[in-house]
């Protein structure tokens, strides 16, 4: 089929799409983008919420929760009281309809949050927001929206296939949300789910909670794997004329590792998964030690799944930043081959660190040393990247656009994420932090502060290529300065509880008389929390307000010279109306063959023609 | 921020601030610089109409040497963590008199056994002979002071850890392992046990007592509770079993 009939047929398609087959079942890799960004941020909100609870129970242990159970005494005085009228015509108003107890009572009755509702709040809280909002956002959404457009071509390899990925996650979502409304409650062993806490409802109370929690993880195994083998296979077969391996943006050589990653780890979570069923369903005994299982098994499996995880979430923040930084610097990113191969030796080193979450798991303490090893070298990728961020804005032209602002969090906050690892590292300091609020801090800085503020400057980078409009830049900085500082408040703090002792994970820190001095900072953590949770409506007002109302944008608002920019919105099924030649790599901004600061690659300069033309 | 590290009361723990210390000074110094630099580069190179940015795509050799310098230091950070790593968990310091403390892992307790006056957990042979004297107890462990503890760490239903903050010591207790550490206190105290694993809806509030006893509140607290020692142990109270 020539390229020309291809166009056709396409353009001719994009006008006769059903409302159904193009907004539901679509297989337009731009469409399944939005849907997967739908997706995420419905969960984020949930996500969301679920942290909110556990930050009014650490600062105020025990106190009912305010609308659900405040009365006015406890509004006024800080004193619950359980038996105020208003609380009892809540009380009998939920109850009207079933003399049995009913979800909120057995939960949060009285308003006050129970010790093994809040077990499940912050398991759900962590699964949520890995799998059903990092994940779908920074992989599903801008891995569907970007490789096509970015490596200019018309769709991905197995568009049915795709649509069926993101069908799936709706479907693992779904599992995910009906474990909440099971008798017994929800998946209540950490996100972790460490055996044989997670194995035997008897040690939990929780049934089919569990259950389905390894059910939806499961499937949306399966809509991992149909997403990986689709990016592998449209980045290594369909780039456009021109586009060699090494002039691809980073933002997709990321993608293209996380997909390759989610490939080889996906895998073995689902076996271990289906092992951890097995015992609860059918009897095994993988995990039992009664039986015979081995408890470590589970760990190792997880980890060895949960590790690669970690970078599954962090990469595409990695890439992004790469790929923002450079526009508004108006340079070319600084070491464009050490930055990829940074990324590749993450993906290597990934699979051999695993066993730093275990050094007091139990597992034999001379492989303490070896995991120390390896842990210990891969911050060094990690280094290379920050350094070259930092090379990159050197000698710039810097435009701090709210896509840079949150670019300039992501590095600045990753760095702290990634210098507070190396304490864990350490075998003999992580057997004081292990388990502690220092992890909680870590992993937050990691993954907020990394992967959250790269996903806000994806959202308001591209925008306008999405949906045609321009976000409030006004709303876009009060949001970002509010969250920046917001997080700051609510995560650094966490460190020093670390180093106080606090262990995650605990229901009432006021039962621990070496813990009582730290009440007030869990006061003041859970405040920011609050504001940093209610911040992000301001976002979402954003998003929904310049849908409608925002400044119509122009083809190329940052001035970029990747080929997504070159797509004229609406950019039809099909994508381009001719495939784009490539003459250069992504970054050439202020290169002195043309007078503008930018030099898009699509561009054919009489000096580079020759240098052009040799790939296809 | 280290000025929050609880008050170290064991022999090692000092070791592990140390470390602790260094790596603090480390990542501080590194932060400090990168976001020096970060701001540095914020105003120095905030946009101006007109300026072009410097045209380039990185240096080689400067890639080499932050490459390199980074390998160099964590590797060195690997190394020297290591010694101290395998002081506290590869093997257990063999001295005269050392106390051996058997530590169980239930949902939501430890229960403490001590070996009694004969000074081994009660075997067979004991049992025959009539002259069980363990003695056994939710929560309650006593040490003595500048004594080395050797701890029999076991679990009887899910994972729990083991974990006293001011002695810096943390262990999982693991379903179907029996995994042996141990620590020497160096003050006289009362200090808290807390479980540091999620371990069910009660982890929260699992907390034991770890007392470190001068030889004098050691030798009173054994004698009062422990039970005699097996010569005339025939006839008293059974003691506790489990």
């Amino acid at each position: 089929m020539s390229e020309a009939t291809a166009t056709q047929k396409h353009e001719a398609h994009a006008h006769h799409e059903s409302f159904i087959r193009k907004y539901i079942f679509s297989t337009d890799h731009k469409m399944i983008g939005k849907q997967f960004l739908l997706l995420g941020l419905i969960m984020l909100l949930l996500g969301g919420g679920l942290a909110l609870l556990i930050r009014w129970q650490l600062a105020y242990p025990e106190k009912p929760l305010p609308l659900l159970g405040a009365s006015k005494q406890f509004v006024e005085t800080g004193d619950p009281d359980t038996t105020s009228s208003w609380d009892m015509t809540w009380m009998e108003w939920l109850s009207k309809d079933q003399e049995e107890q009913n979800w909120l009572a057995l939960n949060v009755p009285q308003g006050v949050i129970t010790p093994a509702f809040y077990n499940a709040v912050f398991t759900m809280h962590a699964t949520i927001m890995i799998f059903f909002v990092v994940m779908p956002i920074l992989v599903g959404c801008f891995g569907n929206f970007l490789i096509p457009l970015m490596i200019g071509t018309r769709d991905m390899a197995f568009p049915v296939l795709n649509m069926l990925s993101f069908w799936v996650a709706v479907i693992a979502g779904i599992f995910m949300l009906i474990g909440f409304f099971v008798p017994g409650g929800h998946a209540a062993a950490g996100w972790t789910s460490y055996a044989p806490l997670s194995a035997d409802p008897q040690w939990t109370g929780v049934d089919w909670g569990q259950n389905w929690w390894c059910l939806s993880l499961i499937v949306l195994g399966i809509s991992s794997l149909m997403g990986s083998i689709n990016y592998i296979t449209t980045i290594i077969n369909m780039r456009a004329p021109g586009m060699t391996l090494f002039r691809m943006p980073l933002v997709i050589w990321s993608l293209f590792i996380v997909a390759i990653l989610l490939l080889l780890a996906l895998p073995v979570l689902t076996a271990a998964l289906a092992m951890l069923l097995f015992d609860r369903m059918a009897g095994t005994n993988f995990f039992n030690p009664a039986g015979g299982g081995e408890v470590l098994l589970w760990q190792h499996l997880f980890w060895f799944f949960g590790h690669p995880e970690v970078y599954i979430l962090i990469l595409p923040g990695m890439g992004i930043a790469s790929e923002i930084l450079p526009v508004f610097s108006r340079k070319p990113i600084f070491g464009y081959k050490a930055m990829v191969w940074a990324m590749i030796a993450i993906a290597f080193l990934g699979w051999i660190v695993w066993g730093h979450h275990m050094f007091q798991s139990g597992m034999n303490p001379a492989l303490g040393f070896t995991f120390m090893i390896s842990t210990m070298i891969i911050a060094v990728p990690s280094a290379i990247k920050t350094f070259n961020w930092l090379g990159t804005m050197w000698g710039g032209n810097l435009r701090f656009t709210v896509p840079m602002l949150h670019v300039l969090a992501f590095v600045s906050m990753f760095v702290i994420g990634g210098l507070s690892g190396i304490y864990m590292a350490s075998t003999p300091v992580d057997m004081f932090i292990h388990d502690t609020y220092f992890i909680v801090a870590h992993i937050h800085y990691v993954v907020f502060g990394g992967s959250i503020f790269g996903m806000f400057a994806a959202i308001t980078y591209w925008f306008p290529k999405m949906f045609g409009r321009m976000m409030s830049s006004k709303l876009g900085k009060i949001h970002f300065w509010l969250t920046f500082i917001a997080f700051n408040c609510t995560f650094f703090p966490m460190h020093i509880l670390g180093v106080g002792g606090h262990m995650r994970r605990i229901y009432n820190p006021m039962q621990y008389e070496f813990l009582k001095d730290f009440q007030g900072m869990n006061e003041f953590i859970s405040i920011s929390a609050f504001v940093l949770g209610f911040t992000q409506l301001l976002f979402l007002f954003n998003v929904l307000y310049s849908l409608k109302r925002g400044k119509q944008a122009e083809d190329n608002p940052w001035l970029a010279n990747t080929l997504e920019w070159t797509a004229i919105y609406p950019i039809p099924h099909g994508n381009f109306s001719a495939l784009p030649a490539v003459y250069r790599g992504p970054y050439e901004y202020s290169a002195p063959e043309v007078e503008e600061d930018w030099l898009p690659q699509t561009k054919k300069l009489a000096t580079t023609a020759a240098h052009g033309s040799g790939h296809h | 921020m280290l000025d929050w590290l609880p008050p170290n009361v064991s022999t090692y723990g000092g070791e592990i601030d140390y470390f602790f210390y260094v790596i603090y000074y480390i990542t501080a110094a590194v932060f400090f610089l990168v976001a020096g630099a970060m701001i540095f580069f914020m105003i120095k190179y905030r946009f101006k109409e007109g300026r072009r940015a410097i045209y380039t795509h990185g240096n080689t050799t400067l890639e080499i040497v932050w490459t390199s310098a980074t390998v160099v230091a964590m590797l060195i950070l690997a190394v020297v963590s290591q010694p101290l790593w395998g002081r506290i968990k590869q093997q257990t310091p063999m001295t005269q008199n050392m106390a051996t403390v058997q530590v169980t892992g239930k949902q939501f307790n430890w229960e403490v056994l001590y070996p009694g006056p004969d000074g081994e957990f009660d075997t067979a042979a004991d049992s025959a002979a009539g002259t069980l004297d363990d003695y056994q107890v939710d929560n309650d462990m006593h040490v003595p002071v500048n004594t080395v503890v050797r701890v029999i760490l076991k679990s009887k239903d899910v994972i729990h850890s083991f974990f006293v903050p001011q002695a810096r010591v943390k262990q999982d207790a693991v379903p179907g392992h029996t995994i042996s550490m141990w620590f020497e206190i160096t003050q006289p105290g009362k200090y808290e046990i807390p479980c540091a694993e999620l371990c069910g809806f009660g982890h929260s509030g699992m907390l034991g007592h770890l007392y470190a006893d001068t030889p004098e509140e050691y030798e009173a607290w054994k004698n009062e509770k422990w039970p005699p020692a097996a010569a005339d142990s025939a006839n008293v109270e059974t003691p506790q079993q489990q």
